[in-house]
């Protein structure tokens, strides 16, 4: 019969109208922003600065290696070295960045820079409602703006958050331990210097 | 496939005189290619495409590179006779001098074209076709009339390199505008001094910028540009 | 004619256009009787024209004369881009060519710096870059239909149900790699993150679900008679000027010719699998459209069989550099088959980090070579679905 092609599309498109009313699944439309779906673990959006802590100056883990900045594709990063230093989580003396500057207008979110840090410093934030007015200004994050806690970071991204904090769980305690026996070694070596500096007792005639 | 090799054996035993050249290709893929002259391309060409072994029927890939002009500095030593005065005695001596000699490789544009045949699933077998210079002597013939899906690409090539293939049926600007000046892929192309205001300036553009903001020439928006003494 | 100046090269003169006379060049149509020729510029804002894509259409009466396409509204110069940036920096740029399918663009890119290296890849990293290269095709396929039907003026419907399903991968993509469409997935020695066992639970049960879809696609569309009726006979493309034209991809199969680049460069595991390549046997619009269909079947299949394979391992080369990543001179040509054609890199390197030459092989650019020629004779109206059936993505044509 002519026309039976067209019916049989018409049934399905019939269907899935249908069914629109009754089951989620062919109702897939969400009425952002007032529903929203749920985050993905993975997500990537604009890259922020992880720090530990409570200060977020202090415990900034960046230390301006620019590792970031040479590998960035866009070129969205623009860091200026500190002429002092701080002291970083397992209490050596690194120098910090004075200036960090994203230009997310310009970031393409590739997460190239997360890949590359050697410090676990820069990670992916998931937040994308970034909108401003301000064309220019307001799309340029300096460091106070990049700089979360390892909280949210914990909070956005649980998995990649905890195997980071191990790893850095894990370094902290082999520091902590290579110090303890640097100060075991000192102290032994401190004290063996001072018994032959002594007179040996009874000695000499 | 037969081997690069025999592919040129059996060019120069097909078409007399042509000058085919193997250019190794130093890399894992062993990718060689054949270096074409001009002149016989399109005898190559045709060869290639009818020959009952080789059957290469579909044209891949067509692209352009640009070697410019390369300045060699060779040290070499030079023997020469030199009067020079020997304790108190004028003597002709010989010298031997380490002398620095530059001379300047002159560059070419060039034409690789990927070929591999459906007929018979093999490939690829790669030529190349190098123009006798960059500047005026820029002509190489268009491979089109044999493989149609050269068209489009080497428009492409005229376009972004400048080298002009004759016999093509319509060589014209394909993806810059019409009425475009120069050639963006050489690797001597100045870009415009279009100057746009961006907070995250590297390298060149930085120095850009830094000369525009001296001149004060510079459009800065919204008058937070400077981030101070940038 | 004029002459074109340049701050680099000396001005040369454009060479004097002669029509080529031969089987594979286009035949010139002469307009009938007296009509007068009319010339329509289709695009580039157009909404059929997948892109900022233009078409210099000459018309007597309804009928097509003259065709010629004009584009590069989207050149972004990422070939120059290339030569001015590290390997690593490109891999995010080739996700934006063909930025439907950013993950095969990642695959052939990869593959062409392993070829030029000849670096391994581990065999969990291989069968991962089969998996989400078979499903970036399925959603490719589908998509690719629904807009070639919408094209033809089902406003959206078959459209909608496609991206249903699109959606569902999507969202897959987007907790293994982090982004939806813009992967940067692939490394040069295997893939950037390792997929977990709940991930491949959930695309095994997508994979499931999806023959029911492809089902409910073929029911809705294959015999309906106003796609017959519009597609069948129309922009026929004969076998042996599609392979001189460089057409590849399903539009090579749809004119009967068997060259599928999985089968014939055995690239990647993809000789593990047990998969067919259908071929048409009219070579027009209608033919395109059903081997999409069928094509999307066959990557389902694949896809089963990928899933139940796949063993544990490392995703990378534990040697495999990231950062300070020179390969040694030479060149290399890699090529992988893209839903929408042969997708190549031609990288010819000089020992620096960056490439000296990066050039990619768009389909979408050489498949457009013959678009003329399938338009000629045929109606205005036509050329809309024929440009629908070739599946071009601007980014890909310009670069």
């Amino acid at each position: 019969m002519l026309g039976e092609g067209l019916l049989k599309g018409l049934a399905v498109t019939a269907k899935n109208f249908a069914a629109s009313y009754v089951s989620a699944e062919r109702l897939t439309t969400v009425q952002y922003p007032e529903e929203r779906i749920a985050p993905i673990e993975a997500t990537r959006d604009f890259p922020f600065l992880v720090y530990d802590g409570e200060d977020w100056e202090a415990g900034l883990r960046c230390v301006a290696c620019q590792i970031c900045e040479k590998e960035c594709p866009p070129k969205c990063i623009y860091i200026e070295k500190s002429k002092d230093k701080k002291p970083d989580f397992v209490g050596k003396m690194q120098i910090y960045p004075a200036r960090f500057d994203i230009d997310i207008s310009v970031c393409m979110s590739c997460q190239i820079c997360v890949e590359v840090c050697p410090f676990e410093a820069i990670k992916m934030d998931t937040e994308f409602e970034l909108s401003t007015t301000d064309r220019f200004g307001g799309l340029l994050h300096d460091r106070r703006a990049l700089a979360k806690s390892n909280g949210h970071y914990r909070k956005i991204h649980p998995t990649e958050a905890g195997e980071v904090d191990a790893r850095r769980a894990g370094e902290k305690a082999k520091a902590e331990a290579k110090a303890k026996l640097d100060a075991e070694a000192a102290a032994a070596k401190a004290a063996a210097a001072a018994k032959t500096a002594e007179p040996p007792a009874g000695a000499g005639d | 496939m037969k081997t690069i090799e025999e592919i040129k054996a059996a060019i120069e035993a097909a078409v007399p005189g042509a000058g085919v050249e193997i250019v190794p290709n130093p890399s894992p893929s062993e990718q060689h290619s054949l270096r074409v002259a001009p002149a016989h391309a399109l005898s190559v060409a045709k060869f290639l495409y009818d020959d009952a072994d080789l059957r290469l029927d579909y044209l891949s890939n067509v692209t352009g590179v640009d070697w410019p002009d390369r300045e060699i500095a060779e040290k070499v030593k030079v023997t020469r006779t030199v009067a020079k005065t020997v304790d108190g005695v004028e003597q002709s001596v010989e010298e031997t001098v380490e002398e620095t000699r530059k001379h300047v490789e002159p560059g070419y544009l060039e034409a690789v074209y990927h070929l591999y045949s459906v007929a018979r699933k093999h490939g690829p077998v790669i030529l190349r076709m190098r123009t006798a210079n960059r500047g005026d002597q820029v002509e190489i013939p268009s491979l089109t009339p044999i493989w149609r899906s050269a068209e489009f690409q080497e428009r492409e090539i005229f376009d972004l390199y400048g080298i002009v293939f004759t016999g093509h049926p319509d060589l014209r600007r394909i993806l810059m505008w019409e009425g475009f000046k120069d050639y963006p892929m050489r690797k001597d192309y100045r870009e415009p001094d279009d100057f746009e205001y961006e907070p995250t300036a590297h390298d060149e553009v930085l120095q850009r910028t830094l000369a525009h903001l001296a001149a004060g020439d510079a459009p800065v928006a919204g008058g937070q540009g400077t981030e101070g003494g940038r | 004619m004029s002459q074109l100046q340049s701050h680099s090269a000396t001005a040369h003169e454009k060479p004097e256009s002669q029509k080529l006379e031969g089987w594979n060049q286009p035949m010139e149509l002469q307009p009938d009787g007296e009509a007068e020729i009319l010339e329509v510029a289709m695009g580039p804002h157009h909404p059929s024209t997948h892109g900022v894509f233009r078409m210099d259409v000459a018309l007597d009466g309804e009928r097509v004369i003259r065709l010629k396409p004009v584009f590069g509204y989207l050149h972004r110069n990422h070939e120059k881009l290339g030569e001015g940036q590290s390997y690593l920096a490109s891999m995010p740029y080739t996700d934006r060519l063909d930025y439907i399918c950013s993950l095969t663009n990642n695959w052939a890119y990869a593959l062409a710096v392993e070829k030029l290296t000849g670096q391994a890849v581990p065999e969990r990293a291989e069968y991962l870059r089969v998996i989400v290269g078979e499903l970036t095709r399925v959603q490719n396929h589908a998509s690719s239909i629904g807009f070639l039907i919408q094209d033809m003026g089902a406003s959206g419907t078959p459209l909608m149900y496609a991206f249903r399903e699109r959606e569902k991968i999507l969202d897959l993509f987007e907790e293994l790699t982090g982004a939806r469409m813009m992967c940067n997935y692939m490394r040069f020695g295997g893939c950037r993150v390792d997929a977990t066992q709940s991930w491949l639970d959930r695309t095994r049960k997508l994979v499931g679900e999806l023959p029911a879809f492809a089902d409910e696609f073929e029911t809705l569309l294959c015999t309906n008679e106003i796609l017959m009726a519009r597609t069948q006979g129309v922009g026929i493309l004969k076998p042996e000027l599609a392979v001189n034209a460089g057409v590849t991809g399903p539009m090579l199969r749809a004119s009967g010719v068997n060259y599928d680049i999985r089968k014939v460069d055995h690239y990647g595991i993809y000789d593990r699998f047990n998969f067919q390549v259908p071929l048409g046997d009219h070579w027009d619009v209608y033919d395109r459209f059903m081997i999409r269909l069928l094509e999307l079947r066959e990557s389902l299949k694949i896809l089963e069989q990928a899933l139940k394979e796949i063993p544990e391992g490392p995703v990378m080369d534990p040697k495999a550099k990231i950062r300070g990543f020179r390969p040694k001179p030479g060149e290399a040509y890699g090529r992988i088959e893209a839903p929408k054609g042969e997708l190549g890199f031609y990288l010819i390197s000089d020992g620096s980090p960056n490439p000296y030459r990066y050039r990619v092989r768009p389909p979408s650019l050489v498949n457009l070579t013959i678009l003329e020629d399938m338009c000629l004779g045929n109606n205005v109206a036509d050329v809309v679905l024929i440009l629908g059936s070739v599946d071009i993505v601007l980014g890909e044509v310009d670069r």
